[in-house]
């Protein structure tokens, strides 16, 4: 049995002041049934990604809700949490609600509402994806990230403007996709003369705060030319960092990976196109290396020579959406929206930031500092 | 130039005065106590240092010291004044007003309409515009408005590098007037971006909601129908004057709307003492009457969170006199403190 991605849309994501979830959720569904050319009453279930609903906005059951608001009228409908994972794991529900025969076709949505809230109130919601002890210790993840940074800085020789590098290609990357939140190319010293926020990580190695929704339809009866995933695995790790034994890799990532790589029978080499989590600039180096696609403490150097940016990347581009950090971060909206885009790449309708001749297609999302990894494998 | 009034009956500003407390703290002192870098915060703001209320200083003394000098400068008489509204945030009392006390020590007398104001930081030029009308309206010949804040933060919210200490008073009539009011627009919503609850220290803020949906969308809004009304342009004016929460806000929307850095230039007093929030407009005004020339206009607008913005058009006269005790000298009189004794002149501790 194959799963077809019938259907794929996302909103504009940045600081939308004047938009509702209702209405965000709307519009990324609306044009991901359009894509698909059924209608609502043919879906059979609803997975909501979203993390911060009840601790920010004090509205939980988020299933039923959508489902009402979408006119799925009497669909299954669940909501699915996982940090910032909460979109990638969504969609891995949906795929099993498929193959497990459940279900025929079914509605994914992203959707995330953050900038109605006081930072210091989103940012303390965001902690609850970390550790009691983190918290308690009163981290926040930009500090748990700059301890990853650290850790590689210290064992790779990897530099500060090997970290800007990311956030110079994925700036160039949304400045060409016109739902990214950023549209403005930066550059390494603008990274490194950016505000402190958790040394050794800028302003601008961190990814926004961000409103948006991504949506998709799933369904066994594709079209002869859908784009089909072939693989959508989950791995877990321990929440807080000092339990690992290595901080200079998600072994989460490494174990989602190697079940994806097994199910799509694929490597590593041969993905063309792939959106990983990039929350901050260090995490796309560890994405990188975790997810094979180069050699352990290669990656931060390959991401400077320009070999994973659009026109000189020399075999796979690296978010070209922009990624969590040019293009925003809603936070349970970010895994749909790395599928949205993979599929819009792999359709060869990327305009401006298309991946010539893109065969597969590899999404990446993290939840925490790494304690869940969902990895979507997609194919022309 | 008389095709832009919009103001039927004649209506200007008599005089006016200022007050800036001495104390000044440099950002850089704010920033080492919560170890922070003291150079990226002032880059982020463009606001080296603010001013700083003596331990015995409130609105109520503030206003006091910025009427006494508009009522100096004047000449006129005290019971001349027929209305008088101050606008805070910061009023000493949540009942019992803080304009009838300024009016007594002023010894304006009783024959006077007293209002406090309260909207943030447009409270004083909500108060500008209401002696305005009721000026127009032959209801009141002299009419005096203040904006007067000691500005609340609370200690290490981002608040605490900008809220200072300020208050302008301006004496509004229909003769001898240095300054005509040619027009007047204001632009309202509910948007919440910035709040105190009654009984509550310090004000809570919605971070960057306060940018774009707040203050851009209302002083762009305010001022646009100003350029309407007026049918004038940027180029039409010498100076501008916007509302400076930080000295980043008021050079954006000025650039935004086609003002040039020469035109803002003389307001933006933000750079060096701060926001005093319902004083910080009517500063900004003040130290550009310090300098203007006769017959020489200014496009002024407001910004109050929750929200307004109130927009004027003035027109100086040639009665603009010598100037004594301007805002750049108040500015340069200072002494400055450390973050403890910061603390300890603010109440903190």
């Amino acid at each position: 049995m194959t799963v077809s991605i019938i259907g794929a849309s996302t909103t504009k994501f940045g600081e939308l002041w004047g938009t509702s979830p209702r209405t965000l959720a709307h519009e990324a569904m609306d044009g991901a049934l359009k894509d698909s050319g059924i209608v609502a009453g043919r879906i059979q279930a609803l997975f909501v990604g979203n993390m911060l609903s009840g601790m920010l906005g004090g509205q939980e059951h988020l299933g039923a809700f959508f489902a009402e608001e979408l006119g799925f009228s009497h669909a299954a409908a669940i909501k699915i949490e996982g940090a910032c994972a909460s979109g990638g794991l969504a969609i891995h529900a949906a795929v099993n609600g498929i193959l497990s025969g459940q279900y025929e076709t079914v509605a994914v949505l992203g959707v995330e509402k953050m900038t109605d809230h006081k930072p210091e109130d989103v940012a303390t919601a965001l902690m609850g994806a970390g550790s009691s002890q983190e918290r308690a210790s009163g981290c926040t993840f930009p500090g748990l990230y700059a301890i990853l940074a650290r850790a590689h800085m210290l064992k790779f020789g990897t530099t500060q403007e090997d970290m800007a590098a990311v956030a110079v290609k994925n700036h160039y990357h949304a400045s060409l996709n016109p739902n990214a939140q950023f549209h403005r190319p930066i550059t390494i010293e603008a990274v490194l003369k950016s505000h402190k926020v958790a040394d050794p990580l800028t302003l601008l190695d961190c990814s926004p705060i961000s409103d948006g929704a991504a949506a998709l339809v799933l369904s066994v009866k594709h079209q002869a030319s859908s784009v089909k995933i072939v693989a959508s695995a989950v791995a877990t790790d321990t929440l807080g960092l000092a339990q690992r034994a290595s901080l200079t890799e998600l072994q989460a990532t490494k174990e989602a990976a190697m079940r994806a790589y097994k199910q799509a029978g694929i490597e590593a080499k041969d993905v063309d196109v792939a959106e990983v989590h990039d929350c901050f600039t260090i995490a796309e180096i560890l994405a990188l290396e975790d997810l094979g696609i180069t050699k352990k403490g290669d990656a931060a150097g390959g991401i400077r020579r320009g070999e994973f940016t659009l026109g000189s990347a020399k075999r796979v581009v690296l978010n070209p959406s922009g990624g969590l950090k040019g293009c925003g971060h809603p936070i349970g909206a970010t895994g749909v929206k790395q599928v949205v885009e993979l599929v819009v790449q792999l359709r060869g309708m990327a305009g401006a930031r298309q991946v010539a001749g893109a065969r597969f297609g590899l999404a990446h999302n993290v939840g925490g500092s790494g304690a869940t990894a969902v990895v979507h494998i997609l194919k022309e | 130039m008389r095709g832009l009034q919009e103001v039927n009956n004649m209506v200007g500003i008599v005089s006016y005065g200022t007050y800036i407390p001495r104390y000044r703290i440099r950002l850089g002192d704010i920033a080492a106590a919560w170890k922070k870098q003291g150079d990226e915060v002032v880059s982020s703001l463009k606001v080296t240092e603010k001013s700083v209320p003596a331990a015995d200083e409130d609105a109520v003394t503030i206003a006091l010291e910025a009427a006494l000098r508009a009522l100096a400068a004047s000449k006129g008489k005290p019971s001349d004044i027929e209305a008088l509204f101050v606008g805070s945030e910061s009023h000493p009392y949540a009942v019992n007003p803080t304009s009838t006390i300024v009016g007594e020590l002023l010894g304006i007398g009783n024959n006077y309409l007293a209002a406090d104001l309260e909207f943030a930081c447009k409270a004083a030029t909500a108060g500008m515009q209401a002696i305005a009308g009721l000026i127009a309206s032959g209801q009141t010949r002299l009419g005096l408005a203040i904006g007067a804040d000691t500005a609340q933060s609370k200690p290490h919210d981002v608040l605490e590098y900008t809220s200072a200490a300020a208050g302008a008073a301006y004496i509004m009539g229909e003769k001898k007037l240095i300054a005509e009011l040619l027009a007047y627009t204001s632009y309202s919503s509910d948007t919440p971006d910035f709040w105190r609850r009654d009984g509550v220290q310090y004000p809570s803020h919605a971070g960057r909601f306060t940018g774009e949906p707040a203050y851009f969308a209302h002083v762009m809004g305010s001022a646009t129908r100003l350029f309407e009304k007026t049918k004038t342009q940027p180029s039409d004016y010498q100076y501008c004057v916007f509302h400076m929460p930080n000295g980043r806000f008021p050079r954006d929307v000025a650039r935004r709307l086609g003002f040039t850095e020469a035109q803002l230039a003389p307001s933006l007093i933000v750079d060096h003492i701060g926001n005093p929030y319902s004083a910080s407009t009517l500063l900004g005004l003040a130290a550009v009457l310090d300098v203007a020339l006769p017959r020489q206009k200014i496009f002024m607008v407001s910004y109050g969170s929750g929200a307004g913005s109130d927009g004027f058009v003035w027109e100086t006269t040639k009665e603009l006199g010598k100037r004594k005790d301007t805002v750049q000298d108040q500015i340069k009189n200072k002494t400055y403190i450390d973050y403890v004794q910061y603390l300890k002149q603010t109440h903190k501790i």
